[in-house]
């Protein structure tokens, strides 16, 4: 593309509505999210209740800060409310991004992809004009209120929405899911009791047909989605995927959050039409905002921070996923670079971290309890991921020094099955973890993997 | 709109017709979870658990006995049918259901060391309550091991506490209300069973956190792990102190049982792996049968027979302790941190590669995955 035609792209404009749309359903579903959560009852049960909590590299300083939590919690519910109005807009998406993500950096125990999809949903939406149109923010500021938009602000949307899908489908890529249909093969199977489909997940035909309609899927949908031929088609395949992974898996709102977010790709005649509807059920005057302006930057320097600001998030959302190939070993079974890449229920892992305390001036030594200090759920996070077990070891040692143990050293025997195979001994046991340091280098002290998935 | 309202109609019935003109599979690929459930109520649990209330029932009829008749015969009898009695428990303790932990029934039957200085006092003092959570190592197994070994160091000593002490009458007193509430918990376990929830528990055949296969593995596991490996071999031996504790053996003052009831629980979580019909040579369905047919394990080997494997390594290892575990710790405790290891292996096939397998999760916590 020449310089030319990018500044051309740059300086079209198209209509705000589905800009709009999305942002009135992304505010009401964070809202759902976020009191679902709360009536759950997981605040309590995530934040409130651990002894401990597990930090990302760097974060050690967010920490839950025990019932104020509620409060981080009724923020970020809160700015979802005024992100769906479109009133204050600027300031309840810069809220909302901050409180979400801090939530999220309270205890990796909790990380999921989703949520990870959330926080940069959020982050990008700083920038865009959202409130632009159809908002309260417009109603009251004439000066705001624009019908058209520049088209790349939509664009960026449907670019995010492209990478999660595209990424998602690449890391399919493997032996493991496309040659062992695994880990469906361990999943499906214990859904028996679904009507209808139950007995279906028994047969091995079915677990490779979702596991290569799964991987054909991602990597297609967002180019169905942009052709306008295809575009209805790819919309019901969204419905039914996400239905039907609704279904089968325990994944919360993220279902509707995908297919809510896929009405994007379509034309503003769908947008606007959608908006009618509100318009009507709530005596709101659409064509109020429709003054065919458009939107402007306050001022020149603004648009080119904020285009600036999204061209970096872009640049480093292809390539931050990448960053595994910078590790040596298998990633399934490291995991480092595993985290942030749209690498959604790829592994099935289970194991066990059984935590050995020697005391060098007494030879001493004893094994830990992990539930004293870890939650099921924590301990069970814990076992198959080497950056949480050397956290760990470092709470124990801190633990132990606090308990008459002048300088312990902490040894794990630890075992992890990865999607199926044989459980086999994980983390070096014969390392002393204390004289580890956290940091984001390889992880020598993790066993290799005994066998090999081919694949990106 | 209405476009869209015929959108999601159309996408539905995509969903059920896909659903539809696919007949389901062959039977022998449908592995029938419902029957694993009814052999474990109908043919290990109940009849354990009616077997167990008999004994518990010879064992309130032998406390009352002696407590009537407190000699040297009626002592003997009486420990007769606490062995005995201890012995079943094996057989039942692993299963927790709603209401065995709202009764608390195994920490109320076998919670030890028992806290003997309380003891004494509720004796002497005569005011306890043994419903109380704070009572529970009061009471039960371990405090009638207590009572019927642990008081003085020969017989007749012991027997004089009944017969003849200062407050005699409020030591047989107590072996009566030990013996009447293992017995009566007993009977609510065994008639909640019999009254209702075994349908309820068959039923719930599902799949999820709550249905009976997850919540009885999860607690089979538990058991296995921190009553069976910890409690009987590892606490003692010192796994967790990092010094042997002699007396927090199961069985301490009787002394020479404590391998016989590890054995027995040992054979009892065997036994229900397997299916093995309570009392009898006959197996029915269980986990190794569903794991069989899972068969998820990929390079060669089958994890049921490793599991059993692992079973007979940790009782081949255990032959060689000392009847008395006590003893053992105090004489060579590497050859029970040994069998600990055999029983730790178990630990790791059962909970890593059996849950994954099975696809169970260790976790209660049901919030969302990727």
């Amino acid at each position: 593309m020449s310089t030319t035609s990018i500044s051309t792209y740059l300086n079209s404009y198209s209509k705000a509505a589905p800009l709009a749309v999305f942002r009135v359903f992304f505010g009401l579903l964070m809202l759902i999210s976020i009191v679902r959560f709360a009536v759950n009852g997981w605040i309590q049960k995530l934040y409130i209740e651990p002894d401990f909590f597990f930090s990302y590299y760097g974060f050690d300083w967010v920490q839950p800060p025990g019932e104020w939590t509620y409060l981080i919690f009724a923020v970020c519910g809160l700015s979802a409310i005024f992100i769906s109005l479109g009133f204050k807009y600027r300031f309840a998406i810069i809220t909302f991004f901050l409180s979400f993500t801090f939530i999220e950096l309270m205890d990796k125990t909790t990380y999921l992809n989703h949520y990870y999809f959330i926080s940069i949903l959020s982050f990008l939406m700083i920038f865009l004009p959202a409130n632009s149109y159809f908002s309260v923010d417009a109603a009251r500021n004439p000066k705001l209120k624009a019908e058209f938009i520049p088209s790349w602000t939509i664009d960026a949307i449907k670019l995010l929405l492209f990478i999660v899908y595209f990424y998602a489908g690449l890391a399919k890529l493997n032996s493991d899911w496309l040659f062992q249909a695994m880990p469906l093969k361990i999943w499906l199977p214990a859904k028996y009791s679904i009507p209808l489909l139950g007995d279906l997940l028994q047969q091995s035909w079915v677990h490779f047909a979702f596991a290569w309609g799964g991987a054909l899927y991602d990597l297609s949908i967002p180019f169905l989605l942009l052709i306008k031929r295809t575009r209805t088609f790819a919309f019901v395949l969204v419905v039914i995927f996400h239905i039907l992974t609704r279904i089968l898996f325990p994944i919360g709102m993220f279902p509707y959050i995908m297919i809510i977010s896929a009405l994007i790709f379509f034309d503003s005649g769908l947008h606007t039409r959608i908006l009618d509807s509100i318009s009507t059920i709530f005596k709101i005057n659409l064509d109020a905002f429709n003054n065919s302006e458009r939107y402007s930057f306050e001022s020149p320097i603004s648009k080119k921070f904020s285009l600036s600001i999204v061209g970096v998030f872009f640049l480093f959302q292809l390539l931050f996923p990448f960053r595994y190939l910078l590790y040596p070993g298998e990633l399934f079974w490291t995991e480092e670079g595993y985290r942030f890449s749209w690498r959604v229920m790829l592994i099935e892992k289970a194991g066990y971290a059984n935590f050995k305390v020697v005391d060098p001036e007494t030879q001493k030594r004893f094994y830990v309890d992990n539930t004293k200090f870890l939650t099921r759920f924590q301990e069970k996070q814990m076992s198959t991921q080497p950056d949480f077990i050397l956290e760990y070891a470092h709470h124990l040692e801190e633990y132990y020094q606090n308990h008459g143990i002048e300088n312990p050293e902490i040894y794990v025997e630890s075992f992890v099955a990865l999607n199926g195979r044989r459980s086999a001994p994980y983390i070096d046991p014969k390392i002393d973890l204390t004289t580890i340091k956290r940091n984001l280098k390889s992880k020598k002290w993790i066993l290799p993997f005994n066998d090999e998935i081919k694949g990106l | 709109m209405k476009r869209y309202i015929l959108l999601f109609l159309s996408v539905s019935l995509l969903i059920l017709s896909c659903t539809e003109t696919n007949p389901s599979g062959p039977d022998p690929d449908d592995f029938d979870r419902k029957a694993i459930l009814e052999n474990w109520a109908d043919n290990i649990i109940i009849p354990a658990l009616t077997d167990f209330s008999e004994k518990t029932e010879s064992l309130k009829t032998a406390g009352n006995n002696f407590a009537e008749n407190p000699n040297q015969q009626a002592l003997e009898s009486l420990r007769d049918q606490w062995k005995a009695g201890y012995l079943a428990l094996q057989h039942v303790s692993m299963f927790e259901t709603s209401k065995t932990m709202e009764i608390r029934f195994r920490n109320n039957l076998n919670i030890y060391p028992v806290d003997t200085a309380e003891v004494k006092e509720n004796i002497n003092q005569g005011n306890y309550n043994l419903k109380l959570p704070s009572e529970i190592d009061q009471q039960g197994f371990p405090t009638l091991d207590y009572l019927l070994y642990g008081l003085a160091g020969n017989n007749a000593e012991i027997l004089s506490f009944y017969n003849s002490g200062e407050n005699s009458s409020d030591y047989r007193n107590y072996v009566v209300d030990l013996v009447t509430r293992i017995d009566s918990l007993t009977d609510i376990v065994l008639n909640d069973w019999n009254s209702g929830f075994r349908d309820e528990f068959v039923n719930n055949s599902g799949n999820g956190a709550n249905s009976s296969i997850d919540m009885m593995v999860n607690d089979f596991i538990f058991y296995y792990e921190k009553n069976l490996r910890a409690g009987k071999i590892g606490i003692p031996a010192g796994v967790f102190s990092g010094t042997p504790l002699p007396q927090n053996v199961e069985g301490f003052y009787s002394k020479e049982f404590s391998k016989e009831l590890f054995l027995e629980s040992l054979t009892a979580t065997q036994n229900f792996f397997n299916g093995k019909h309570f009392n009898s040579e006959t197996t029915g369905l269980s986990l190794s049968d569903y794991l069989d047919f899972l068969n998820t394990i990929k390079n060669g080997t089958d994890l049921t027979q490793l599991i059993n494997q692992q079973f007979e390594e940790s009782r081949a290892k255990a032959q060689n302790l000392n009847s008395s575990f006590a003893d053992q710790v105090e004489i060579n405790n590497s050859l029970m941190l040994q069998t600990y290891d055999e029983l730790q292996k178990n630990v790791i096939l059962l909970k890593v590669d059996m849950l994954q397998a099975l696809n169970i999760n260790v976790d209660y916590v049901d919030a969302d995955g990727d």
